[in-house]
């Protein structure tokens, strides 16, 4: 490190000048968050984040913006599109990883720097003969293809999973295999149960991501009744008037709330991952 | 990314590794002949439990990755909109994009100037504030969650629409530049301010690369800081001399991300400002998305996603052999 503060002047220093800049950077969501709480007027009359009159008719209004699909329709689609990438991506990175992290064979240099390229990869290089595929399978407008690309690996979470079992010894495998353990049972009972902190931060960015994730929805789903979270939002601004900020905010909000769960309460892993990888939140 | 480049200097460390080989197969062998025929009958099968560990995810790099990055290398040779057949026009998509199209130079320019604005300020930000976490204050934790918030949500729809709102003529922005007497403009429908803008989204994420960071920071061995202290090196120097220099590495990643991350922004864009006003946010992938899906032109965009990859090819190349020369590698 570059040093320690030693004196207590610096040390308050140091505490002031985290605590002014975070105040400011969090700033726009307590702006957000409260706003959804504040009459439309009083959004464009103050720049304070804090409500002076408090309404709650902002979430009914913003709920019930689209007539016969209330917002919560938008999340259960959501949830379900997320939910099932997230197992998808943890079952497959963690099969896939396992074959790298544990094997020798021919090609597997080669492989594993083809994996490493991919996730440099942009989505917008494989968009089109995607999009074609899909549309062929007749999978345009339902959730395929969010869900079922899950299934087969994800670059980031395979390579966030080898580095975790190459942490693991050796020795624990020539003890599986001494007791009876085929690479199967050695995968499933000794290596899973081990890595599970890596499949939860695995879980936790593949749900983010897809949660957060509008440009694939927004080409894949074109139907209201199948919209998600983002679609939705997107629905709901063109439904209120230009000036309707109020039942905006509300739902915006409602829409960050998984991820502010998921991040106050499994925090570790969100920070794991980051650090070992590089993942981009 | 952290091997040590091949050269003069790599030679001893290579005959060493070449030795550790030798010794490997030698034990083999021993291990051959005591074992028998057992021991040769267990490394085919285990390629091939090897490769079926490994088949969902070579089924999916041929369906879902190499397979299309071929066939839109085709599609870019051609006329097609999904419901005829591609029709080969040769390099015509190629020599529309870079002779006439005025879209297409407006998206690039668009794109890097956003990257030109964004990614500075970001790896400024980030490592600033991970030096200032660094510092062994107490409740580093609490900080580390505030300042990572805006990287959990900033790709978000709703933040999309936040900033739409904070940068609007009566928004947050404006209402506060007021409170200190500055009549703030119009952001989102100057060209100029428009683009600012989204780059400054784009900033307000800097909490990936910070926790990169401050991993990073850990990692430099305190004793390096503990010799310089007695040599009588101020903080200044020895933030240059020791902990730029070891932390480099990291720079290069966080950077070549952020760069490749630009070229592929689309929810801002197309949400907070719609590629105006008058283009100036037309970014590369909203152009893409534009030509694609308004225009059905799939083929002149495959042409797009083509240049796209080149691009990103080139500049994740360049920037680590440019770069190689001044990043330390510890080897």
């Amino acid at each position: 490190m570059t040093g320690t503060i030693r004196t207590r002047r610096g040390m308050v220093l140091a505490h002031a000048v985290l605590v002014i800049i975070g105040f400011f950077l969090i700033y726009p969501v307590l702006w957000m968050v409260f706003g959804s709480f504040k009459p439309t007027n009083e959004i464009f009359s103050s720049a304070s984040f804090w409500p002076k009159h408090w309404t709650f008719a902002n979430y009914p209004q913003g709920w019930n913006a689209i007539p016969g699909l209330p917002f919560g329709t938008f999340i259960l689609h959501s949830l379900l599109v997320s939910c099932l990438v997230s197992v998808g991506t943890v079952i497959s990175s963690a099969v896939i990883a396992f074959g790298f992290a544990r094997f020798t064979f021919r090609g597997k240099s080669i492989l594993f720097g083809i994996m490493m390229i991919t996730m440099m990869l942009p989505t917008q290089v494989t968009l089109i003969p995607q999009y074609a595929m899909f549309h062929y399978l007749g999978w345009i407008n339902t959730y395929y293809p969010l869900i079922v690309p899950a299934f087969f690996g994800s670059p980031f979470f395979i390579f966030l999973i080898v580095q975790f079992i190459r942490g693991l010894p050796k020795e624990l495998d020539e003890a599986a295999k001494i007791d009876g353990c085929n690479a199967f049972t050695l995968f499933v009972r000794v290596i899973l149960p081990l890595i599970v902190p890596a499949l939860i931060t695995t879980a936790i960015f593949s749900f983010i991501w897809c949660w957060d994730d509008f440009f694939s929805q927004l080409i894949y789903l074109n139907s209201a009744q199948k919209f998600t979270v983002p679609l939705g939002l997107e629905s709901l601004a063109n439904a209120v008037a230009q000036e309707e900020w109020g039942p905006l905010f509300a739902m915006s909000t409602v829409s960050l709330i998984p991820l502010f769960l998921i991040f106050f309460f499994l925090q570790k892993y969100v920070v794991r991952g980051i650090a070992t990888t590089g993942l981009r939140g | 990314m952290t091997s040590p480049r091949t050269g003069p200097g790599a030679t001893p460390g290579h005959s060493g590794k070449r030795g550790d080989r030798v010794a490997v197969a030698t034990s083999t062998k021993a291990n051959v002949q005591a074992n028998g025929e057992a021991a040769k009958a267990v490394r085919p099968r285990n390629e091939k439990v090897a490769y079926l560990f490994l088949s969902p995810w070579i089924f999916g790099l041929v369906v879902f990755s190499l397979g299309p990055i071929l066939v839109s290398l085709y599609l870019s040779f051609t006329n097609y909109n999904l419901l005829q057949p591609p029709k080969w026009i040769g390099l015509e998509n190629y020599v529309h994009m870079f002779t006439q199209s005025q879209l297409f130079a407006t998206s690039l320019v668009d794109t890097l100037e956003y990257i030109l604005i964004s990614v500075p300020i970001k790896m400024v930000v980030a490592l600033a504030i991970a030096l200032l976490l660094s510092l062994e204050v107490k409740g580093i934790g609490v900080y580390r969650t505030v300042y990572y918030v805006p990287s959990l949500i900033g790709t978000s729809v709703a933040v999309a629409y936040l900033w739409q709102q904070m940068f609007g003529p009566d928004g947050l922005i404006n209402k506060g530049l007021a409170l200190v007497g500055i009549h703030g403009p119009n952001w989102l429908a100057e060209p100029r301010t428009a683009l600012f803008t989204l780059a400054m989204l784009q900033a307000w994420q800097f909490g990936s690369a910070m926790m990169i960071f401050v991993a990073g920071l850990k990692q430099i061995p305190e004793s390096l800081y503990e010799a310089a202290i007695v040599d009588g090196a101020g903080r200044l120097y020895r933030f240059f001399r020791i902990t730029i220099p070891m932390l480099s590495p990291v720079i290069f990643f966080n950077l070549i991300m952020s760069i490749i991350n630009g070229f592929t922004q689309f929810t801002q864009g197309y949400i907070v400002t719609d590629g105006g006003p008058l283009n100036a946010t037309l970014f590369f992938a909203l152009y893409l998305y534009e030509e694609a899906f308004n225009f059905q032109n799939m083929g002149y965009a495959s042409a797009l996603a083509w240049f796209l990859l080149v691009l990103v090819g080139v500049l994740t190349f360049l920037v680590f052999r440019f770069g190689s020369r001044y990043v330390y590698y510890e080897s």
